[in-house]
């Protein structure tokens, strides 16, 4: 028999977890709801002052520029990620010599910050310094590759350089996937003579579909915080045509004291959020109960 | 002192003043962290030390102090301030309203502020009366840089005018070369804007315009006249300029790929670095047109309550306007100091001529904030104002179209 | 995780000797080619980077900014660690470095510790709203932290641990935890409940279930959260600009000082190799710890 104090152990050691999330995650989204609802500049203010800030918001085309690269930024960078991410998988789990340190490379940008590689990203990208001159001395003059100064093609340049980054990331959970299939189910397809790829395509990847979920949200996590990458590459240009939603909530809170737009913007942001994460929550605990 | 006690609990590898000592303390937060601009800010150090002050840096740099801003606001909320602010323009007065700032008017009095410093200036330095930061130095911002041989070359003068120049750059671009040097980051854009607006509009457009946010002025035809010379301009830069470091666009202008470049006085430093002379390797004009826009970095002082802080804030604003400092502090940032009673001798002919253009400018009301540096307007205005100017440099954007967003934009910002 | 990974090249020999030699090695050759043109293209900036920092600074204001060095030249890194100024300091990355281990270090310990026993309590001690809490933890995780930076500088303020490592090692340990929980959980999902009944049929409680069962299991596991914990930590600017103060600054402050200062004389190969040393714990882990990081997903955290 178990004590009262025993069964209550359990809600003990999540009661601080409990605690700190309630109050540092809603707490402060609370919080940041009702600052949207006021006039804060610097400092919060806690005058409500109704929508304002939402309507100052929708009124914004920077805004909108951010939102659309958001979407035009997360379905790319999402979805190469995770094509990339597996076929690098998939390469590497062909038995290869040497494995151990290609997959090291292949992993090696998550490890860095990128205020770090964003600048060499930035030089390699700039078509005076970078690749396109580097082409062009060799001999191919019409050689272009100009997206990062383009305003309507500087988001894909940061898509490259963000795929870069979480690829490597997204192969390896991809990688690890592949490994924990079944060898059985393998070897008696491999006997029945059907090909590889189709293994792959009928037997080995609808297995991992728990795999692409976590990469999913691995990815989503990393695209809706976007941010370091934005301000090391282009600083959000050319003019704001590389703005996203949270270097615009930065900027509005801390370059330009208007405390109040950057919450109705986190407000903004975080719906989104909900509208994404939400929907996976609710199925990833109805699985695991059933 | 109970926060000093937790601390030595929690933190025994923090090394914060946690000591109750005598002497005068200061934590100094700002963004002077490359390799001159720090010297320049140890010199104070020096001084601080020298009076027996313990000084505490705090430096963070990035983005024109977007970084310190957020570190500062941190500090702030959590009740603990540092001693004094790398602060500059309507900021200051933004903080004052926030009731976190200190008064040193006793300092001020003493020094006799009052009549070193020049009137537009140390209006910034005052909050509701009393005084509340000291004034480091004075950047020109309306200044522009050229290669002299490449002017040699095509037989090009400094522009006197917008016209002169369109026509220099007309001339280079026939000879090959870029004629302005640009980088494209939304403050650079801003700093060009701001000379147009200057050299087109004059001294009370400019006024009217990026001070007072004037309605009619914003949306009248010299501000569209301004957009057009913008789009000009856009024409004179080469390609690949978006987010280009500026450094990297003075470079274009020392190795003579590029002819002209309108930068802040902090560019000069570039050339002195690469061992280029004034007037002989490159020259240095103001842009075309009256007026001297500038950009004045000084240190708020935070309400660090009585005590051994206090005393350090005290020491500290008088030691940043005082004579030794302002001469050995400038000399090392290229800039000029804020007081007029400070012998220029050692300094170089562009710094000269910036301090013979701010007494003039001064005396006829043409000495002016820069709106790209946040010293004319408050963030959010300043922010809906280069909003505008680098959406319509980056893309197709008409004038007309430009001034109307600019409207929008400002009243969006209120 | 007992089975062996079968990879489908270890196709039985039978196979093997219908497909024409020729093509196989063809195959095989473009597959090498085809890895060895991805490394590259992951190899391409950290190449830029290391030559850059090789350089003099001559040659880099004079020359292209992606090329070989002409001269190769350490001076760079020296005065990266040691030299350069990152505010009146000149004394370069190495004392930030410190402050940056003070505050990783302790911050993934708890994150783990906390995040394994949440785990461990998510899985196999259900009660009613369990699952909803977790779904609460989890949604902590998407956060953007740039939301957080007021508020948490008002709560640590009242706790009084403003500016303060411990205060750092707090913020990273709270908005640590959803990651580490639901790597755990996640992983302790696998255990077959029948061994928990059993040992409580045996007596067992909770904290003897944990360290009988489940520690000894959870090696793999731990390795993958402290990896993804050490690099979130370690890598942080936004909260280590905002919540630390003179004395307190982790490295990444540090490098941002010496990076990003705007009007001085910009040193690319100092930047550069200042940028590589505060990477390199990180790389070091990822590096040493990226075999078990491959084995750690592969034993459970990618089954979520």
């Amino acid at each position: 028999m178990l004590s009262w104090l025993e069964r209550q152990i359990p809600k003990i050691i999540l009661a601080p977890t409990f605690a700190a999330v309630t109050v540092f995650v809603y707490g402060f989204i609370a919080w940041t709801a009702w600052i949207s609802l006021t006039k804060s500049r610097l400092l919060p203010n806690y005058d409500f002052a109704g929508l304002i800030q939402y309507r100052r918001l929708f009124d914004n085309p920077r805004w909108d520029m951010a939102m659309g690269n958001l979407m035009v930024f997360g379905l790319l960078f999402i979805l190469l990620s995770m094509v990339l991410g597996l076929w690098l998988a998939i390469l590497l789990d062909q038995q290869i010599r040497a494995e151990g340190l290609i997959r090291t490379i292949y992993l090696y940008p998550m490890a860095l910050s990128m205020i770090v590689t964003g600048t060499a990203w930035k030089w390699m990208l700039n078509p005076g310094l970078g690749l396109e001159s580097l082409v062009q001395r060799w001999g191919f003059d019409g050689f272009r590759f100009d997206w990062l100064v383009d305003p309507d093609r500087a988001i894909y340049a940061i898509v490259i350089a963000a795929v870069w980054q979480a690829s490597g990331f997204v192969m390896a959970l991809f990688l690890a996937g592949l490994r924990s299939v079944d060898g059985e189910i393998i070897k008696a397809a491999q006997v029945d003579g059907i090909p590889d790829w189709r293994i792959y395509a009928s037997i080995i990847l609808p297995s991992m579909a728990p795999v692409f979920m976590s990469a999913f949200i691995v990815l989503a996590h990393l695209a809706i915080k976007s941010f370091d990458l934005v301000v090391a590459m282009t600083g959000g240009g050319p003019g704001y045509a590389t703005d996203l939603p949270a270097t615009y909530m930065y900027a509005m809170a801390f370059s330009r004291g208007d405390l109040g737009q950057a919450a109705s913007s986190a407000m903004v942001m975080m719906m989104v959020i909900f509208a994404i994460v939400v929907p996976y929550l609710y199925s990833e605990l109805r699985a695991k109960h059933d | 002192m109970r926060y000093c006690a937790i601390r030595a609990v929690m933190a025994a590898a923090v090394l914060a003043p946690c000591a109750a000592g005598a002497e005068p303390q200061a934590e100094v937060l700002h963004w002077w962290t490359s390799g001159g601009e720090a010297k320049a800010v140890a010199v104070l150090q020096q001084e601080f030390a020298a009076r027996g002050g313990s000084w505490t840096d705090m430096p963070v740099a990035g983005g024109g102090g977007d970084a310190a801003m957020t570190a500062l606001r941190a500090r702030v909320l959590s009740g603990n301030p540092p001693t004094a602010v790398q602060l500059k323009g309507p900021a200051i007065q933004e903080w004052y309203e926030e009731g976190v700032l200190a008064d040193i008017s006793d300092v001020a009095a003493a020094q006799n502020w009052e009549q070193v410093l020049p009137q537009a200036i140390s209006a910034h330095m005052k909050c509701g009366g009393t005084w509340c930061a000291a004034p480091v130095n004075v950047h020109r911002v309306d200044w522009m840089w050229a290669n002299a041989e490449v002017l040699a070359q095509n037989g090009i003068g400094m522009p006197a005018s917008w016209e002169e120049f369109n026509a220099a750059a007309e001339k280079l671009i026939a000879a090959g070369i870029t004629p302005l040097a640009h980088g494209g980051q939304a403050w650079q854009d801003a700093t060009v804007f701001e000379t147009v607006v200057l050299g087109i509009g004059g001294t009370e457009f400019y006024r009217k315009a990026l001070i007072d946010l004037d309605e009619e002025a914003l949306g009248s035809d010299t501000m569209t006249a301004v957009f057009d010379q913008m789009r000009i301009l856009r024409g004179f830069v080469d390609d690949n300029f978006p987010g280009r470091d500026w450094n990297l666009a003075t470079a274009m202008v020392m190795n003579g790929e590029a002819a002209f470049q309108i930068m802040g006085d902090w560019a000069k430093g570039e050339f002195l670095a690469a061992g280029k002379v004034p007037g002989e390797d490159f020259l240095c004009a103001s842009t075309p047109g009256d007026g001297f826009l500038y950009n004045v970095d000084s240190f708020a002082m935070f309400d660090v309550g009585a005590g051994d802080a206090r005393e350090g804030q005290e020491i500290l604003a008088e030691l940043i306007v005082g004579p030794s400092f302002q001469e050995t502090f400038n000399l090392a940032k290229g800039s000029i100091p804020v007081r007029s009673d400070v012998s220029l001798d050692g300094f170089d002919s562009c710094a000269q001529l910036s301090a013979r253009d701010m007494n003039a400018a001064s005396d006829d009301a043409g000495l002016l904030p820069s709106f790209a540096h946040g010293m004319a307007l408050r963030g959010a205005q300043a922010g809906a104002i280069s909003d505008v100017v680098t959406a319509h440099f980056n893309s197709d954007m008409s004038s007309e179209e430009a001034v109307e967003q600019l409207g929008r934009a400002i009243a969006n910002s209120m | 995780m007992t089975d062996q990974p079968v990879p489908l090249s270890a196709a039985p020999a039978g196979m093997r000797v219908t497909r024409p030699r020729l093509r196989r090695m063809a195959l095989r050759a473009g597959l090498y080619a085809m890895l060895a043109g991805f490394a590259a293209f992951y190899l391409l900036p950290l190449f830029v980077m290391v030559t850059t920092s090789l350089k003099g600074l001559e040659e880099i204001q004079s020359g292209s900014l992606v090329a070989l060095p002409r001269e190769i030249t350490f001076e760079a890194w020296s005065k990266a660690w040691s030299g350069t100024c990152t505010g009146i300091q000149c004394e370069g990355l190495r004392p930030f470095f410190w402050n940056s281990v003070a505050m990783a270090v302790p911050a993934v310990i708890l994150s783990t510790l906390i995040g394994a026993l949440n785990g461990y309590a998510l899985s196999h001690w259900r009660f009613r709203g369990s699952n909803i809490l977790f779904g609460a933890i989890l949604f902590g995780c998407f956060l953007p932290f740039q939301v957080v930076l007021m508020p948490m500088a008002r709560v640590l303020g009242l706790l009084g641990l403003a500016g303060s490592i411990p205060g750092l090692v707090l913020v990273h340990v709270v908005y640590g935890l959803g990651f580490t929980t639901l790597f755990f959980r996640n992983f302790y999902v696998t255990v077959p409940g029948e061994l928990v009944r059993a040992a409580k049929i045996d007596g067992a409680g909770f904290f003897r279930i944990f360290a009988s069962i489940f520690l000894p299991l959870s090696l793999p596991i731990v390795t993958v959260t402290v990896i993804w914990q050490f690099t979130n930590v370690w890598n942080d600017f936004l909260f280590g600009v905002s919540f630390s103060q003179a004395g307190s600054q982790p490295v990444t402050v540090a490098l941002n000082n010496i990076v990003n200062s705007t009007t001085g004389v910009k040193e690319y190969n100092v930047d550069m190799a200042a940028a590589i040393i505060a990477g390199l714990p990180t790389l070091g882990v990822y590096v040493l710890a990226g075999k078990y990081f491959i084995r750690g997903l592969t034993a459970g955290a990618v089954k979520g």
